[in-house]
């Protein structure tokens, strides 16, 4: 594949060389310590803090000339951020960009997994908020480095037993935390739980970027991702009793969409790319 | 069935034009430009250089412009450009002993060495709308004989004072690399440099509020206006292979030394304390808060119990940066969807569990 010029007065994917070089250091430690949060010299983008800076510097740093870009936004290629993190890289790389996650070599995501299963030649760069999953039961980071290192992590259990006691349900449905390679306890990001099996012996890469907390992480491909649960209360994901009005999908993340101000509503796919492909192949058949 | 809730480039194209429609305004009035902003808007293009963390009125000036006069968004405007910007030099520390004061002031002394220099404030001046402004004349002629711009004379610090009297906690130059936080991580417990960079490209307002509130009693510092001056410093380099100082231009600068309450020290003396602030330009509410919040957050050095917000460092640094505070919470405004169904998926299952073991009680 050929990449087209770039913008003029700017380097190949906005940062420069060092920058990228600091990264990739950065981004190898995470693959040499799966979950484990790696300080990394965060640069200003200019994106706002918040939507994806830590996933674009992320792609920035592994791109290249060769590389074929998805992004995605709540599963969908069309989302606003989406669109414009796409136009961003198109800009300043000049390379291809796609919505088929098949064709992709990178994708940068916020808030999903692709519904097709990926490969070993795939890298999933995900989007992170927050990415200390101890930081809502305790706000310092001097604590939570502690933790990490003493494995210490009694407390998370503690709050989903408390969970399970006040809901009868493991109360978090998004950003569902798991235990990387056996150690270490790591936020999927906002990922729906639907997702967080995927993660686990994904053969692509997983990486991680939280912008404004500069913070990298990373799954390899092949490790053991488990999320925590109890023996009595198993870990299980969402399900549905309606399926995707469009493709009629059963198996795939639905949104929920508003149809009147009844409040009656309809279910689609979350992952666009998954329900247009779908949806072509009953075509094709028909 | 398809609803077209997602939203794609055409919609962003069209909310970019409106908005440089809007931001130009009617076209029956002239087009502000750049040299207009950085002439008689200087107090905004101040504020963006300090909290930008670039030296560069020109530019400021064009991010005010650029974000329709949005300050927040003018520095982050200025920070996307800076971060891509290339290191060349380190500069030597400048010295501001050797400022040509603009103003300077000091409300610990009546009169000290250099005098009282009011320069330009809107302290003591009347603050009512002057409607000649409005009328789009010029405010009322200056009598320049009693103007002067600068005073050429070097001024004595108030802090060099107490310190040669043994009152005031000593402070030397170690002269270790400071760090750099817009290329570290930053840690915690946090370097001086490292702290007092985070503070100098720290929200002004919420500094302000965090040194207000030091002052009613949220981890009091009985603070002190030691000094406060403003004026022009020289910025020199030392290139490797010149191996001498070289100038390579000058700055306007706003600092403020905060005499502190006393405190006994490790070694039984008793001594004032300190805070600092320095900001580009004229930025004097910048640096007392600056100043108050820096001090408040020496308490663990003097073993000060620690509990108060403007104490606290990882609370005050990590959230005083507006450029991350305003993108965290604008992200709010991107889609959610899908978090958001996984909660509706939860409660429906638990309002569904819930009224199934209702129903089963009463049977």
């Amino acid at each position: 594949m050929s990449s087209s010029p770039i913008r003029a007065g700017y380097n190949f994917a906005y940062l420069d060389e060092q920058t990228k070089r600091m990264i990739r250091r950065a981004l190898l430690k995470a693959v040499a310590i799966p979950g484990y949060q790696v300080p990394f010299g965060g640069r200003e983008m200019p994106m706002p803090y918040g939507w994806g800076t830590g996933g674009m510097q992320v792609t920035a740093a592994v791109i290249g000339h060769d590389d074929c870009l998805k992004v995605i936004d709540q599963g969908a290629d069309d989302t606003t951020n989406a669109v414009s993190i796409r136009a961003f890289f198109r800009d300043l790389t000049g390379v291809e960009t796609t919505e088929q996650t098949e064709e992709a070599t990178l994708i940068q995501t916020r808030h999903r997994i692709p519904e097709k299963p990926l490969r070993e030649d795939q890298i999933l760069i995900y989007q992170v908020p927050i990415p200390e999953p101890l930081r809502f039961i305790e706000p310092s980071e001097v604590e939570t480095r502690k933790m990490h290192a003493l494995e210490d992590y009694g407390v998370m259990h503690i709050k989903l037993y408390e969970d399970i006691a006040q809901f009868g349900h493991i109360a978090t449905a998004y950003g569902y935390p798991v235990q990387v390679n056996g150690r270490f306890v790591m936020d999927p990001s906002p990922i729906p739980k639907f997702d967080n099996p995927k993660m686990d012996n994904s053969p692509a890469l997983q990486l991680f970027g939280a912008g404004r907390e500069k913070r990298i992480y990373a799954v390899p491909p092949y490790t053991d991702v488990r999320s925590l649960d109890f023996e009595d209360h198993p870990f299980e994901v969402q399900r549905w009793e309606a399926s995707c009005a469009i493709c009629g999908s059963e198996e795939s993340f639905l949104d929920e969409v508003v149809m009147d101000d009844q409040g009656h509503h309809e279910f689609i796919c979350s992952d666009t790319d998954y329900c247009r492909t779908r949806l072509a192949q009953q075509e094709e058949s028909a | 069935m398809y609803v077209a809730v997602k939203g794609g480039e055409k919609a962003i194209r069209a909310a970019h034009e409106l908005l440089a429609r809007r931001r130009r305004g009617s076209e029956e009035q002239p087009e502000l430009a750049v040299a207009q902003i950085e002439e008689q808007l200087s107090l905004a293009v101040d504020r963006v250089m300090t909290e930008g963390s670039v030296y560069d009125p020109e530019l400021a000036a064009l991010a005010i412009k650029q974000a329709a006069g949005d300050l927040v968004e003018a520095i982050f405007l200025l920070r996307a450009y800076r971060t891509t910007l290339n290191r060349f030099y380190s500069s030597e520390p400048i010295d501001t002993d050797a400022m040509q004061v603009e103003r300077r002031i000091s409300a610990t002394y009546k009169d000290l060495p250099g005098g009282q220099v009011l320069g330009s404030t809107f302290d003591y001046t009347h603050r009512l709308l002057d409607f000649a402004l409005l009328a789009e004349g010029e405010a009322a002629e200056s009598n320049t004989d009693e103007v002067a711009e600068r005073v050429e004379e070097s001024m004595a610090r108030v802090s060099q004072l107490l310190e040669q009297e043994g009152l005031m906690v000593h402070e030397t130059d170690t002269e270790s690399e400071p760090a750099d936080i817009t290329r570290d991580p930053p840690t915690y417990p946090s370097d001086r440099s490292a702290r007092m960079q985070a503070l100098v490209r720290g929200d002004e307002g919420f500094l302000l509020a965090l040194g207000y509130s030091t002052q009613r009693g949220y981890g009091r510092n009985h603070p002190f206006a030691g000094e406060i001056r403003i004026g022009e410093v020289d910025v020199s380099i030392v290139p490797e292979e010149l191996g001498f100082e070289v100038e390579i231009g000058s700055i306007q600068v706003s600092e403020c030394e905060m005499v502190n309450g006393f405190t006994r020290l490790e070694d039984g003396e008793v001594k004032f304390t300190r805070g600092y602030g320095l900001g580009f330009g004229q930025c004097e509410r910048k640096v007392m808060s600056m100043a108050l919040v820096d001090r408040a957050l020496q308490a663990a050095e003097y073993d000060e119990e620690i509990k108060s917000p403007a104490q606290q460092e990882e609370f005050v640094l990590s959230h005083c940066d507006n450029v991350e505070a305003a993108g965290f919470v604008s992200h709010l405004k991107l889609p959610h969807y899908v978090d958001f169904q996984s909660e509706l998926e939860l409660i429906r299952r638990i309002r569904k569990a819930d009224a199934a073991s209702q129903e089963e009680e009463q049977s």
